[in-house]
């Protein structure tokens, strides 16, 4: 009976767990009420996807209406990896997140706290399950809105510029999303997406179908921040609250990146094929200027989250990379990268977010002198910025192997050594903290910080941990992505 | 014990004992017996390992794979067994050297430093045997990641610069060069494994296999192949033993070792012959030695002199592979081994001379060989060994280089290796002369000191020794090199 | 003539239009915060029309499965627009709550005032 319903619970629950937090009213009580919830979810997500392995796609009719009716849940191996990685981060995060949300979030406001973050999260798992574009719309809403409001709850007054910015930035792209949908649903009559992808077959070139695509890439590309469409992202992931940086870093984004590869490759997959819009192209030259201007950009910043999140624009750049290069090793490329690039953010903003709670400033002259006094967080950072410098036994390695391979082996010779140049650039802005930290004397600011309590330590620590244990044993991370790879290329076939 | 249990302790010891050094931070006499224990432990696993591989025996470890053509595995080929033993065997006279160093001249955080340079030779354990580029290419990062620390260990502006030079270009190079290179091999040969007789022969076209060759010559920074050399001067900041680990024992032998196996393995030497595609290598290399030299004249600065001889003398082994004849890639491997007995000798004589006079420059060294005749008279035996006159290690190398040049009619190589022998004597023998012949400086005289501390004096005492030991028992590392090269 | 005609008759399709780049333009063109809010209301109107006016059909009834209806309207784009103007309400409200919060910290609802304001600290 709950096997069966596993596609209803991964959405259900966080949403009843967030109802639940808001009435509790005590900060306390509603961390417990997130952290049994989230650390539900893995396991739900978990069991999902070793349904998808052995049995083939999930098919889940919401409400016993039949699809395509109905709102259909429909799970395959693409999005069980979503799902289990988007719940992997937020179960990792809740026990770092009771010390850093009573030190950032005022105690009358912590309860709310975590009801919109359980929001948040119900949004983009229901982003991530469902089969229905319309639905996708709507839960895309509630992750946003849930994401606004948390990036609002940060202390510094900036943080409600960010909000706002991110808001205007979010509903235009959600808007064209919907617009998007109305499009190819007027010419489809149904918004069950595998219904809609069958029924596009000999229309692909109909003008309202091109118009379709072009508004849906703009306003997924706006939701996953793709160069130059980023601008709302920087600010927001500097002011928010640490927990939410950390979360929305290694999760918003990526769910954003899956509905593209829904789209292109699966809803799409003959518009993509048929080449009558130049989509890859496109993708290809932005995901360029994003690996390189945003990086480029990262390496000025003079507070540690913005260069993080300078650093998070380009790394999707290698992530929609993946998709430009349309091959396995590509493709395979861009997915894992996805899933590592969550871990290495997500290890970079968790460090980040206890230095915060120990110096409460993250400016670059704050934390110099650092290593000094929290040398495990800041040799934790060390490593995942290795990671995303992409040295050899660590994630970052993996992903990047594959996308060059892919380049090899469409004999873009070029590209890949764009790839491995831009690289170098993260050296540089990695290197440029570790300097910090390392060389220079002691800041004032730093003067009396120690390590972080352990409930922020131990999370941090087991998803650096993690950065690497998954350099060397893929066969969770890239031999899944590349089963994912090789479904969403056989909807372009 | 298994071939495969062998090569994991052989890496599984250094790692413990990064360990054992930071478990026994709050004593310093342990700390140093810790790190010298697991030196003699290292050197003695791969004595057997020697034992073995000279018995004609194949040890190899099980492949882990990480993903599909991507595989973590080990296995002892004759030139990672040379690599391995000199990495092994040095690491125990520069701890002994480190303790001497380190204390007399009062370095912070000692314990830090112990561990990077563990860490450094577990990296280069690592190096060395393995058997295919990724699981090369792993640990040739992890060497360089783990030196940074130790290029940096100052910690003033200058430490940081130079560091920031060190790693940019030794990363730059490997991350844009050679990572599409390994890449391109997988995607050609379908395999990255090293393989007698290379994988690449007949895979590709000309034009391919030459973009690959400058891809790997270039970069594998560390061989310090010109214009990629500036790393090693700017490493200088360093305290002595590190540039002593950097020069002899692990980093530019990481270099030079990953290139020759890279032409023997990898593009294979029959194949590069038939080809004719490695002839502006040839040139590269040699260009690399006479400027290097020529730079090295004007250094006045002893550590800087010596690195731009570090850089020739890379260039030696470089070019020697490049010849591409059996008997020159003897002389390519003789010459790794030599040149890290000599190059070590040279820089703890530096580092003792620092030691006990604070003195850097080579203007400064007049008559210090009457108060450090020791020091200086391994020096002395070390230069020579740059130089090349027998009976010292370095005339072996050099030997086999121009008959192997002389056979294949290699007359760039020869003309080099001859004009590069008269400016190697040219920087050199002034040092000695001055050091024993001439008059000290008035205000040296006031500051009397002797020799440096005794752990010094043993090590690089040692050394010395070694280079000419190696001249007179030359069995084991020609027997080495004749493997490597088929001979 | 034609062409009058085919503009004529996909009027609905030119308000859609209208409405969508005026409350683009104005989201971007306007500094003043409300304004920016007003635009993007507007801006999702037009996509309430885009959905609902072809989902209309002249003369049609509500959906009611009986023998007197035979000519009936689709009722799902109605209910999808339903949600999505709830979704635009929830939208709008946390947008003036943020702009009420930023009135407080700021002291002004102005963009170009309060960045001219940052970049003096």
């Amino acid at each position: 009976m709950i096997a069966a319903n596993l596609p209803a619970l991964q959405v259900v629950l966080p949403l009843f767990g967030a109802v639940l937090c808001a009435f509790l009213q005590r900060g306390i009580l509603a961390w417990g009420v997130a952290l049994i919830v989230s650390l539900a979810m893995p396991f739900i997500a978990a069991g999902l996807l070793i349904q998808v392995l052995d049995s083939g796609t999930i098919s889940y009719a919401l409400g016993g209406w039949k699809p395509p009716i109905g709102i259909e849940y429909r799970v395959d191996v693409v999005n069980a990896f979503i799902l289990l990685l988007v719940s992997l981060i937020g179960a990792i995060i809740m026990p770092y997140a009771k010390a850093s949300v009573e030190k950032e979030i005022p105690a009358d406001r912590q309860a709310w706290f975590y009801a919109i973050y359980l929001l948040c999260l119900c949004g983009l798992l229901g982003m991530a399950i469902t089969g229905d574009a319309f639905n996708i719309f709507v839960f895309m809403e509630v992750s946003s809105l849930a994401a606004y409001a948390l990036i609002a709850m940060g202390r510094d007054r900036r943080a409600l510029l960010a909000a706002y910015q991110y808001l205007i930035m979010g509903t235009i792209g959600a808007t064209f999303y919907v617009i998007g949908v109305g499009l190819l649903y007027s010419m489809t009559g149904t918004l069950n997406l595998a219904d809609m992808a069958s029924r596009l077959g000999g229309i692909e070139n109909s003008r309202a179908v091109l118009a379709a695509m072009a508004f849906l890439t703009v306003g997924i590309s706006l939701k996953l921040a793709l160069f130059p469409l980023h601008v709302w992202l920087p600010n927001a992931y500097a002011y928010a609250p640490s927990v939410a940086t950390v979360f929305l870093a290694a999760t918003a984004t990526k769910v954003a990146v899956y509905l593209l590869l829904r789209y292109f490759f699966t809803v799409l997959g003959t518009v993509f094929a048929h080449k009558s819009l130049p989509i890859a192209e496109i993708v290809l030259i932005l995901s360029l200027a994003a690996m390189f201007g945003a990086s480029i950009v990262a390496i000025f910043q003079d507070d540690v989250k913005r260069m993080l999140a300078y650093s998070s624009v380009g790394q999707i750049g290698y992530i929609t990379l993946g998709i430009a290069i349309t091959n396995l090793a590509g493709l395979t490329g861009g997915i894992v990268h996805l899933f590592n690039h969550a871990l290495i953010k997500g290890s970079l903003f968790m460090a980040i977010g206890a230095v915060f709670y120990q110096i409460g400033s993250v400016k670059l002259d704050d934390v110099a002198g650092l290593g000094k006094r929290m040398p495990i967080t800041m040799g934790a950072f060390a490593i995942a910025g290795l990671s995303i410098i992409g040295a050899p036994g660590t994630v970052g390695f993996i992903s990047k192997w594959y996308l060059v391979l892919g380049a090899f082996e469409k004999g873009w010779w070029w590209l890949a050594f764009l790839i491995v140049a831009s690289s170098l650039i993260s050296v540089v802005y990695i290197g440029r903290i570790i300097e910090v930290v390392w060389f220079r004397p002691v800041s004032a600011a730093a003067k009396r910080a120690k390590e972080p309590p352990l409930s922020m330590l131990v999370p941090t620590l087991l998803l650096v941990a993690a950065t690497i244990y998954f350099g060397f044993d893929t066969t969770a991370t890239a031999g899944i992505a590349g089963l994912a790879a090789e479904l969403l290329l056989a909807g372009i076939r | 014990m298994t071939g495969q249990t062998l090569i994991i302790l052989a890496l599984l010891i250094p790692t413990t004992g990064i360990a054992l050094i930071a478990l026994t931070w709050w004593h310093q006499n342990l700390r140093e017996t810790m790190t010298l224990t697991t030196a003699g432990a290292l050197f003695y696993v791969v004595m057997l390992i020697l034992e073995r591989v000279l018995n004609g025996e194949q040890l190899a470890t099980q492949a882990f794979q990480i993903v599909p053509g991507l595989d973590l595995a080990f296995k002892v080929e004759p030139l990672g067994m040379l690599f391995a033993c000199i990495a092994s065997g040095l690491w125990i006279v520069n701890s002994i050297y480190s303790i001497g160093y380190m204390r007399g001249n009062n370095e912070p955080r000692q314990t830090q430093f112990y561990m990077c340079f563990a860490t450094a030779i577990a990296s280069t354990i690592g190096i060395a045997f393995a058997s295919n580029l990724f699981t090369l290419f792993l640990f040739y990062e992890a060497l360089t990641l783990s030196t940074y620390p130790l290029v940096t260990h100052k910690g003033d502006d200058n430490a940081k610069a130079g560091g920031r030079v060190y790693l940019l270009i030794l990363l730059g190079t490997s991350m844009v060069l050679l990572l599409p290179a390994i890449v391109a091999t997988a995607v050609i040969a379908g395999t990255i494994d090293f393989t007698p007789g290379g994988i690449l022969a007949g895979k590709t076209d000309n034009l391919t296999i030459t973009l690959l060759l400058v891809l790997f010559m270039f970069g594998i920074g560390k061989a310090a192949l010109m214009p990629f050399h500036r790393w090693l001067p700017a490493a200088m900041v360093a305290p002595t033993p590190v540039s002593a680990l950097l020069h002899a024992v692990a980093v530019v032998k990481a270099g030079v070792f990953t290139i020759v196996k890279v032409i023997v393995y990898i593009f294979g030497v029959d194949a590069l012959v038939a080809s004719g595609n490695a002839d502006w290598l040839l040139y590269a290399a040699g260009a690399t030695v006479l400027l290097a030299s020529a730079v090295a004249l004007k250094q006045d600065n002893l550590k800087r002199r010596l690195a731009y001889s570090t850089v020739s003398q890379l260039s030696y082994v470089i070019l020697a592979a490049a010849i591409l004849t059996p008997i020159s890639i003897v002389g390519a491997a003789m010459h790794i081994a030599a040149h890290a007995v000599s190059k070590i000798t040279l820089f703890f004589a530096a580092g003792s001379i620092y030691t006990a006079s604070h003195l850097t420059e080579v203007s400064q060294l007049d008559g210090i060989g009457r108060r450090m005749p020791w020091t200086m008279g391994a020096f002395a035996i070390g230069a020579l060994s740059m130089i090349g006159v027998p009976p010292t290690a370095g005339f072996l190398g050099k030997w086999f280089m121009l008959t192997g040049a002389m056979d294949s009619g290699a007359w760039v190589a020869v003309a080099v290796i001859i004009l590069s022998t008269l400016l190697n004597a040219g920087y050199f023998l002034p040092i000695i002369i001055a050091a024993f012949f001439r008059e000290p400086g008035k205000d040296v005289k006031k500051h009397a000191h002797g020799e440096a501390p005794l752990p010094m004096v043993i090590a690089l005492t040692t050394t010395a020794a070694g280079t000419l030991a190696m001249f007179f028992f030359p069995e084991v590392p020609l027997a080495l090199a004749k493997l490597l090269a088929g001979v | 003539m034609d062409l009058l005609q085919a503009i004529v008759a996909h009027y609905n399709h030119w308000i859609i239009i209208f409405l969508m780049v005026s409350g683009l333009y104005i989201v971007v063109a306007r500094g003043n915060m409300i304004k920016k809010l007003v635009g993007l209301g507007l801006f999702q109107t037009s996509v309430y029309l885009l959905y609902l006016s072809p989902g209309k059909i002249l003369g049609g009834t509500p959906p009611i499965i009986s023998e007197q209806h035979t000519v009936y309207s689709n009722p799902l784009p109605h209910v999808l627009i339903l949600t999505a103007i709830v979704v635009g309400v929830a939208t709008l409200a946390l947008g003036l709550a943020l702009v009420v919060r930023i009135n407080e910290a700021f002291g002004t609802i102005e963009e170009d005032e309060i960045f001219a304001g940052e970049e003096d600290e």
